[in-house]
């Protein structure tokens, strides 16, 4: 198809079209120019270039960010381990059935990943090309060369030892928490990772309270049920930025004074309940999704009712609910901005603050800073919503 | 179990108590009554009222900002969504690149810039971008035109109302005579055309005709129409274009949820593709989708709060600010929440109500 027939068959097919056309695409046009006019001619981003690391890290100090690094490439590394070891069992699957497996040649890879991850690569490249020094290179290749390697080992491991491949996303965590926070605690956290530690150990955290809350809605006995509902139903109508304020002011009225958490523990107490809510009415979908005949052919052979519930009931709902978490931890992501308003080193935070320091020429530029800093929000948010289309459509979720 | 959360609630209690008699904090509601003794920005409120009175302030702006947000919000998203499944490729696009920006930018963000980024930058009044008779712009407010009313507003109020049921009146009627004849019976403008009328005669009745007064700079002052704090213009814009990324896809999700045959039988009857979306298919989507425009809805209203990273002075802020000046934390966001739940539960019982009578009756 020819450039002529594609535009007359989609923008010029009559006249109202062409009307819609034209307009259209003088408001776009202009909006395009002003963009681009911002990004790359009035925009001044010395003040981002500046102050990269404290959108990054906060005020993590110099001497221990070595750590940061060292996490990242673990990270990377088990990532690809888990993906080499999900790979190597497809292929011995297919090997088994008599089936082959197509083999993009590299070139194909490299275009469907970059298709794929666009916006997450081309951020990295751009935080890259703004470092001034040649340490984050090497940050980059360490953390691709991990995954990499990591991807080729875990596709050689056999399958019968396999199975530890998958724990270590789980001890992974509870080994690089403490190694990070290191001697120097939570408060040293700051930009970027902030939001990513509190994101992601809130939604940690308030799997299991979201998973009982649900299960406790649909329990037989009346009491539980009628707790559970409360505790949903009230969480779920009130403002989460109401509720990291009084994290940050009242929660401490409800602790004993020695035993008072610190400012970043108790806001992610705060994070933790309200998702629970959120997490319990999406857990409870999946749980009615389960059809009935499930449950009465497992009582049927006799399991017991916390083996029909855990074997039988909550694998088959979670399976059907992993894209709504997903979308869920994506709202968590974004939410994290809210401590912001009780003054955490976080990117927005950071984006206002470091546009008022006395005497720095980059004051004032605060449309550089928050459009950077949207910037980093999107590129994750949207990564990880098309992630989770991905997954989606290879569990098959909605296509019975 | 019953008993760990009833140990865990007495526990809290307990330690609620202990805490504000350590710190002399009182725990009952009398600090309502008494003087707030903070000024509220943009109203009439002033330091000797009553905490209550700042609070019923503060009810009222988040009112309005929300009903405002929600009424935009949408047009907006309505249009965005439809503009989604445009058989044209730029308008296609284009609602895509929206929906796909907005809706993974965090809200607060949006705030903050259109806060400190955009209203913030508006010129001083004395040199504040106008367009004669539709809009000033300055770092003071943004004025649109408006209606004066003089003191009549309640008189206005019900001229609207009773013309809004004359109007709905004769859209039964019109409609039932289409349905018995099967002619064209034009029942909207028919409908507009009574409101209009009734609406017209009872101001001449009433007193005189109802002035739309437009904006000016009047020696450093916005005269005439309506002033909105930038503020309220900051956090309502922010707030539209969030939400309405949402209700894009809604309505999206909704139209294409509409089975393709219905399409089909509306052009088979030779409806034009306007009156297809407006008579076939928008009924039958808005059906699909009230649900899920109930819980935005909500959604907006709970997401007004984040006004107080940018001083609008709605429920939260001022609750904020009675705390900063003497109200007691706990009692104070213990109404606050409750507030909240009070809201939550009008919307959705609304909605409810809304999706009751849209629900296929089947049998």
């Amino acid at each position: 198809m020819t450039a002529v027939t594609w535009a007359r068959a989609n923008l010029f097919r009559d006249r109202r079209d062409a009307i819609t056309t034209v307009v259209a695409g003088a408001v776009v046009g202009w909006v395009v120019f002003r963009l681009l006019r911002f990004a790359i001619v009035t925009g001044r981003w010395d003040v981002v270039r500046d102050n990269l690391s404290l959108f990054l890290v906060g005020r993590y100090p110099v001497d221990d960010q070595w750590r940061v690094v060292v996490a990242l490439v673990a990270i990377a590394g088990v990532a690809g381990l888990v993906a080499g070891q999900i790979a190597g069992r497809r292929r011995r699957a297919a090997e088994a059935a008599g089936e082959r497996l197509e083999h993009p040649g590299p070139a194909a890879r490299i275009v469907e990943v970059v298709a794929r991850d666009w916006p997450i690569l081309g951020l990295v490249l751009l935080l890259l090309l703004l470092a001034r020094t040649a340490s984050p290179w090497l940050v980059a290749l360490a953390t691709i060369g991990a995954a990499l390697l990591g991807r080729l080992v875990g596709a050689l491991v056999p399958p019968a030892i396999g199975r530890a491949v998958f724990v270590l996303p789980v001890v992974l965590p509870i080994v690089l928490l403490p190694f990070l926070t290191g001697p120097l605690g939570w408060d040293s956290w700051g930009g970027l990772m902030l939001t990513l530690l509190l994101a992601s150990i809130s939604m940690i955290a308030c799997f299991p309270l979201g998973m009982l809350l649900a299960l406790g809605r649909r329990s037989s006995f009346p009491a539980l049920r009628a707790v559970s509902v409360g505790v949903v139903e009230f969480f779920r109508g009130v403002p989460l930025v109401v509720l990291v304020l009084m994290s940050d002011v009242a929660l401490g009225f409800f602790f004993p004074r020695d035993l008072l958490p610190g400012k970043v523990v108790r806001v992610m107490v705060a994070f933790t309940i309200f998702t629970a809510a959120y997490v319990a009415e999406i857990i409870r979908g999946g749980l009615q999704s389960v059809p009935r005949g499930q449950t009465e052919a497992a009582q049927a052979i006799g399991l017991s009712p916390v083996r029909v519930t855990g074997f039988i009931v909550l694998p088959q709902a979670l399976r059907n609910v992993i894209p709504a978490l997903v979308g869920q931890f994506i709202s968590l992501f974004k939410d994290t901005t809210l401590v912001f308003i009780i003054g955490f080193l976080e990117v927005l935070t950071v984006a206002d603050a470091v546009t008022k320091q006395p005497g720095y020429r980059g004051q004032g530029l605060i449309t550089e800073t928050l459009v950077f800093a949207a910037l980093l929000f999107w590129v994750g948010s949207y990564t990880l919503s098309r992630e989770s289309q991905r997954l989606e459509r290879r569990l098959g979720v909605g296509h019975r | 179990m019953l008993a760990a959360v009833a140990a865990l609630a007495l526990w809290l209690a307990g330690n609620v108590r202990a805490n504000a008699r350590a710190t002399n904090i009182p725990l009952s509601y009398d600090y309502l009554d008494q003087p707030a003794g903070f000024p509220i920005a943009g109203s009439s409120f002033r330091q000797t009222q009553s905490t209550w009175d700042a609070i019923v302030v503060g009810l009222g702006n988040t009112v309005r900002v929300s009903l405002a947000g929600i009424v935009l919000a949408t047009i907006i998203g309505t249009f965005v969504g439809i503009g989604r499944l445009s058989a044209n490729w730029l308008v296609s696009k284009a609602a895509q690149v929206y929906v796909e920006l907005f809706r993974n930018i965090p809200l607060l963000v949006i705030i903050v810039f259109t806060y400190l980024a955009v209203f913030l930058r508006l010129p001083r009044v004395e040199d504040a971008t106008t367009i004669d008779g539709l809009l000033v712009m300055s770092v003071r407010g943004v004025a649109v035109p408006w209606l004066r009313t003089d003191g009549r507003g309640l008189t206005v109020l019900a001229l609207l109302v009773a013309a809004a049921v004359v109007a709905y009146a004769v859209a039964r009627w019109r409609h039932g005579v289409a349905d018995r004849t099967g002619q064209p019976a034009y029942a909207g403008v028919a409908a507009t055309g009574a409101a209009v009328v009734v609406f017209a005669v009872g101001l001449v009745a009433l007193g005189g005709p109802l002035d739309l007064t437009a904006p000016r700079l009047d020696d450093r002052r916005i005269a005439g129409g309506i002033t909105m704090g930038i503020e309220y213009a900051a956090l309502l814009s922010a707030l539209v274009v969030y939400t309405a990324s949402h209700i894009a896809e809604i309505v999206r999700g909704s139209i294409q949820a509409v089975p393709k045959g219905q399409t089909e039988a509306a052009t088979a009857l030779a409806l034009s593709p306007g009156q297809r979306m407006r008579r076939v298919i928008l009924p039958q989507a808005l059906r699909v989708a009230t649900p899920a425009l109930g819980n935005q809805y909500l959604n907006l209203t709970k997401n007004s709060s984040l006004a107080v990273a940018i001083s609008y002075f709605e429920l939260t802020k001022i609750t904020q600010v009675a705390i900063a000046s003497r109200a007691p934390a706990v009692p104070s966001y213990g109404l606050l929440l409750l507030i909240y739940l009070v809201l939550s539960l009008v919307i959705s019982a609304f909605t409810n109500a809304v999706n009751r009578r849209m629900a296929l009756v089947e049998r």
